[in-house]
Parts: C-alpha cells; structure tokens; sequence
C-alpha cells in the first residue's frame, strides 16, 4: 500500500466515524433536533433512488421515468405488510382487508425487499416490450407506465388491499436514524460493485455506442432488462423506505412530481456520477428547507420587504436551479466521482494557480 | 475455414444479398470490393449474427454457424471491426481494450501487451478517452479491441474510411502484421487499389450478386476492374 493509500483510506474511516458520530449525536439529542433528522433521512432514501436512476440513465444510456411508479410499489408492499395487525381495521375502516392479507405481516427489512423485489418483477415485465424503445420514448413510455401504476393502486377495485384513494396510514416509523441511513448505504453500496463490475463497463459500452457493444458480443436486450430490473429493484426498497418515513402514503404522493425531483437531483449531481447523485441529493433536500426563510415575512429597519412572503422560496429555489445548469451545464461532479485524489488535486491546483500559474 | 453457401439476406424489406457463395481459406486475407450498396456489410453482419440471412448457410471450421448468436460467434473465433470505427468515446482506451474481451473470463495481461505491442502509440495513450483520439488511432483502436477476443478470423469494414492516404498505409501495414501471426484476415473496401494490393483471394460484389473473382494481384491487371474501381480508363 502507497503512502497515498493509507491517507485516503485513514481519511475514508475519519469521514465516515464523523458521520456515525454526527448522527449518534442527532439521535441522542432526537427531540432538539428532529428537523435536521428528518432532512437526513429523506436525502438517503432519494439518494438510493437517484443512484439507481443514475444507473440506467447515466451509466446504461436508458432514459427511463418510472421511478415514482417503482417506488409507489414498494412503497405499497412495504406499508401494508408493516401496519401492525391490531390497527389495520382502524386504517381500512371504510372498505375492510382483504381476508388473506388480513393476517400477513412482515418486519421492516423483509418488507422492503419484498416491495424490491414486486418492483423488480414488474420491470421485468414491462422492460420485454418497451426497452425496445429509445431515448424519448422509453421516457414517455416508463412515464406512462407509472400514472398506469397509481392509478391502478387507488382504483376501487383495489379497496381491500391498497385501501383504495384512502391510502395508508399508521407505518411503523424508523426506530432511530441509523436505519434508513444504513439501508440507504447499502443499497448504494451494491449498486456502486455493480457499476464496477464487467457487468457495469458493459453497462457503459451500450451507452456509449451500442453498435459496437453488440459486435463485441454484448446482448443488448438482455444487459438493458438487467440494468432496469436492478435499478427498478433499489428504486423499490427506497419507496418502502419512504412509506416508513412518511408513516402515512398515499398515491398522490408518488405522481410525476417525485419522478421530476429526482430526476433534478441526477442531472444536478451529475449525469453518470454516483457520488454526485448523493451530494445533490442532500443539496436539493437541504436546499429546499434552508431556502426557507424566504417564506417569511422580513422587515429592514421597519420597513416590511415585500418579495419575502409564502412561495417566494420556490421562486428563489428555480433560479437557483438555472444558474446551476447554465453554468455546471454537466451538474456538480460531470461523470467524475469524488475521490481524495481529486479533492487534494483541486487544492493543489488551486495553490498553483494562486502562487502565479505555473501549471 | 469460412465457407458461405448462396446467402440470402434482407436488408430494411429489400433482399441484398442475394444468393451469394465464397470461401475464405485458412490464414489468408481475403477482399470483398463493391461500390456502395453492394451489400458487403450486410454479409459481415450476417457472418457475425448481428443479422439473419432469409436462406443459405455459413460454415466456419466446418460448423454451421447460420443464425446462431453474436456471442457465440464472437467465442468461436470470428470478430468484426466495425464500420466508422465505433469506438466508445467516453471510456478509456484500456476500457476500450478490456470491452473487447467481454466475453472471456480468463486473464487478459499477455493480450493487453500483445496489443501494446502491435499499437505502441495505444499504449501512450491508455488513459485517455477514446473520444480525443484521431481518426487513426481511433482506427487502431477498433482494431486491438476486437483482436482482444483472439479471434481466428477478423473481419474489417471499411478500415480506411475516412483517414488520410499515409494512415491507411499504416493501416494495411498493420493487417498484414496481423495476418502473418496467425489471423485470418476478411476485408471489405471501397479503396479497392490498397485491398487488392493486399489480398491473397479477391471477390467483386455489385448489387448483392459475386460478379468476380481471383487472386488480388490478377484482379489489380483486369481491365473491367481497373475501369469500374481503380479509375484507370480502358485501354
């Protein structure tokens, strides 16, 4: 191991006993600063899905909008399965549970995986026909397929198992910040050994130029199935992630909006970057909430500032957005990853320039 | 080694190929020379499973290979260079390399260097991306990643498209190098002069129809060839 190795991993261990420190303290002190939890929770479950969206979009070259259907079925599966059994007739008071479900429950992990693995089959399905499609389409097409998908869920006819345009209520919430968190790790943990796998240079190869991916004997259809089921997999875990964070869900919380926003936060981080899905992620999540004080009234020596009332935050949040991608036009981090190299090269680079450019 | 049996195939509802038959021997190099249209890359597609003929056979090292997978062709020894090079831009020229072997799962070190070796300017510039390479390099590289799934058989499509006339050379140079270590060499070209020069076995193609054939030198002295493909008048 080089001199530079062991920085870079002693530098890994002390970021990542600082983060674990900093969420212990926010546990510890969990009433104080319940906000600031909630904020964190939320930017690691939109984190795994961005990644997973970064996957197919970025690295696989598949411009898919799904997301908020693949989520709406975890999310579901999860819910359901977690509600407590004693409080389900208080949640489908109106119509009743189906009786085969009445009895069915499942902890919080297994329930996530579960509500993966609906939303990996339900890839699997639609994938046969639709990644036939490119660009555009397959947009419009996997955009299609997850209104069909909410609306399936809030049909009447779903009444005694989704609870119908009700929705649900009473999910057990996460015991302590940790859980999501370390969910969430994984998850992008797993999805990171895949990118760097033979699989993901494969991955890139389709991108990049699928003609020449096929003469080199890549079987398009059968990697682009591959990179959808998986990316539809980890999108499915993050909605149940998100069914437990919210503790109350419905189908409106999945339309297209969700699908939009986590969509800003891949093109933001950086199309093809994993560690830039999840910078932006806690920036967009931060963002919206430290924008905040826009929202209030402001008065300078008395004199009321008119621009700062409700919905003003959005207007600040928008132009934000637009000087991000006009001038990062390849969002944060472009296709790079964070590395320690790359955070020291720009210090040095830095340095070189300040002491009179000699670089 | 390669033996295609009146091969039909379509191409977008039209038939271009239609019935065609030749042969290419064992460590030669073989040209397939027509104008556009003629349907010389629909028949290395069809060789590579990127396409099904409609009829015909192709036979390789005596096995029917007709409509079987990309994949498997590519494991029993057949490449295929693609037209306009097709390098992935985005992704390192060791990457580039490493692609090619995609479907092996033993160790690539000695192939990598053997590259290096054939391409010494490739290995200059490992790291970079493929997409800042020139045209010829980018040529080049085409050419080591599809040697990287030690082929028996290379099929080139139009190597010198669009590359000055002294990187052709080099090129043609290359193939040759090539060819000697052991690789069967099936070329098509429009610059019919540089592909006749290096070919041993030499077939015409005009409008998905074999219209002739011979030794690349004897067709280089043929009068009908040299008015329709070198642009030398009849005498």
């Amino acid at each position: 191991m080089t001199k530079k190795n062991v920085r870079n991993l002693v530098l890994s261990i002390l970021l990542l006993a600082a983060a674990g420190g900093a969420l212990g303290w926010l546990q510890a002190n969990s009433s104080a600063h319940s906000y600031a939890i909630s904020i964190i929770e939320r930017s690691a479950i939109y984190a795994v899905v961005a990644v997973a969206m970064n996957m197919l979009t970025g690295f696989t070259g598949l411009f898919s909008l799904g997301q908020a259907g693949f989520m709406a079925l975890g999310a579901y599966v999860t819910g359901i399965l977690t509600i407590p059994v004693e409080m389900r007739a208080n949640v489908y008071y109106l119509n009743g549970i189906a009786p085969w479900l009445e009895n069915v429950h499942l902890p919080m992990l297994p329930a996530l995986i579960l509500g993966g693995l609906v939303a990996a089959v339900f890839a699997a399905l639609i994938g046969i026909p639709i990644l036939r499609l490119k660009s555009d389409y397959l947009a419009i097409a996997t955009l299609g397929f997850a209104e069909i998908i909410r609306a399936f869920l809030a049909s009447p006819a779903m009444n005694t198992i989704t609870n119908g345009s009700f929705g649900l209520n009473n999910i057990p919430a996460f015991s302590n910040i940790f859980v999501p968190c370390i969910v969430s790790a994984v998850c992008i943990f797993l999805m990171v050994l895949l990118i760097n796998s033979s699989y993901g240079r494969a991955f890139k190869a389709i991108r990049e130029d699928d003609v020449a991916a096929e003469s080199m004997g890549i079987n398009l259809f059968r990697h682009k199935e591959l990179a959808f089921v998986i990316s539809s997999f980890f999108t499915g875990i993050a909605g149940g992630l998100l069914a437990v964070y919210m503790r109350s869900i419905d189908t409106k919380t999945f339309q297209v909006t969700l699908t939009y926003n986590i969509l800003l936060i891949v093109v933001l981080g950086g199309i093809g970057s994993v560690t830039g899905s999840i910078i932006g992620s806690f920036l967009i999540n931060g963002g919206q909430e430290w924008l905040r004080f826009f929202d209030e009234p402001l008065s300078i020596g008395g004199v009321q500032i008119p621009l700062f009332r409700t919905g003003f935050r959005m207007v600040i949040y928008s132009v934000l957005l637009m000087i991000v991608v006009l001038f990062w036009r390849r969002g944060i981090m472009g296709t790079s990853e964070f590395t320690w190299d790359n955070l020291f090269g720009l210090f040095k680079r830095k340095k070189k320039k300040n002491a009179g450019g000699e670089a | 080694m390669l033996k295609i049996n009146d091969l039909k195939v379509n191409y977008g509802g039209i038939e271009a190929v239609k019935g065609i038959s030749f042969e290419v021997p064992e460590k030669s190099i073989v040209t397939l020379i027509g104008a556009n249209g003629a349907g010389k890359s629909t028949t290395l597609r069809t060789i590579a499973g990127l396409k099904k003929p409609e009829s015909g056979s192709i036979s390789f090292l005596g096995k029917d290979i007709t409509g079987t997978d990309t994949s498997s062709i590519i494991a029993q020894g057949i490449t295929l260079v693609p037209e306009g090079r097709h390098v992935f831009p985005d992704m390192t020229v060791l990457e580039n390399i490493k692609i090619g072997a995609y479907l092996r799962k033993d160790s690539l070190e000695d192939d990598i260097n053997w590259v290096y070796d054939l391409f010494p300017r490739l290995k200059e510039r490992s790291w970079q991306l493929a997409g800042t390479l020139s045209g010829g390099e980018q040529q080049m590289l085409a050419v080591a990643r599809a040697l990287m799934s030690r082929p028996k058989l290379m099929m080139m499509d139009e190597p010198s498209l669009g590359l000055a006339p002294i990187i052709v050379q080099g090129i043609f140079d290359i193939i040759r190098e090539i060819n000697k270590q052991g690789v069967t060499i099936l070329l098509i070209e429009q610059n019919a002069n540089m592909a006749l020069h290096a070919a041993d076995l030499a077939y015409v193609m005009e409008t998905g129809h074999i219209t002739m054939q011979g030794a690349g030198k004897d067709l280089l002295e043929d009068e009908s060839i040299k008015a329709a493909y070198l642009g030398k008048k009849k005498a």
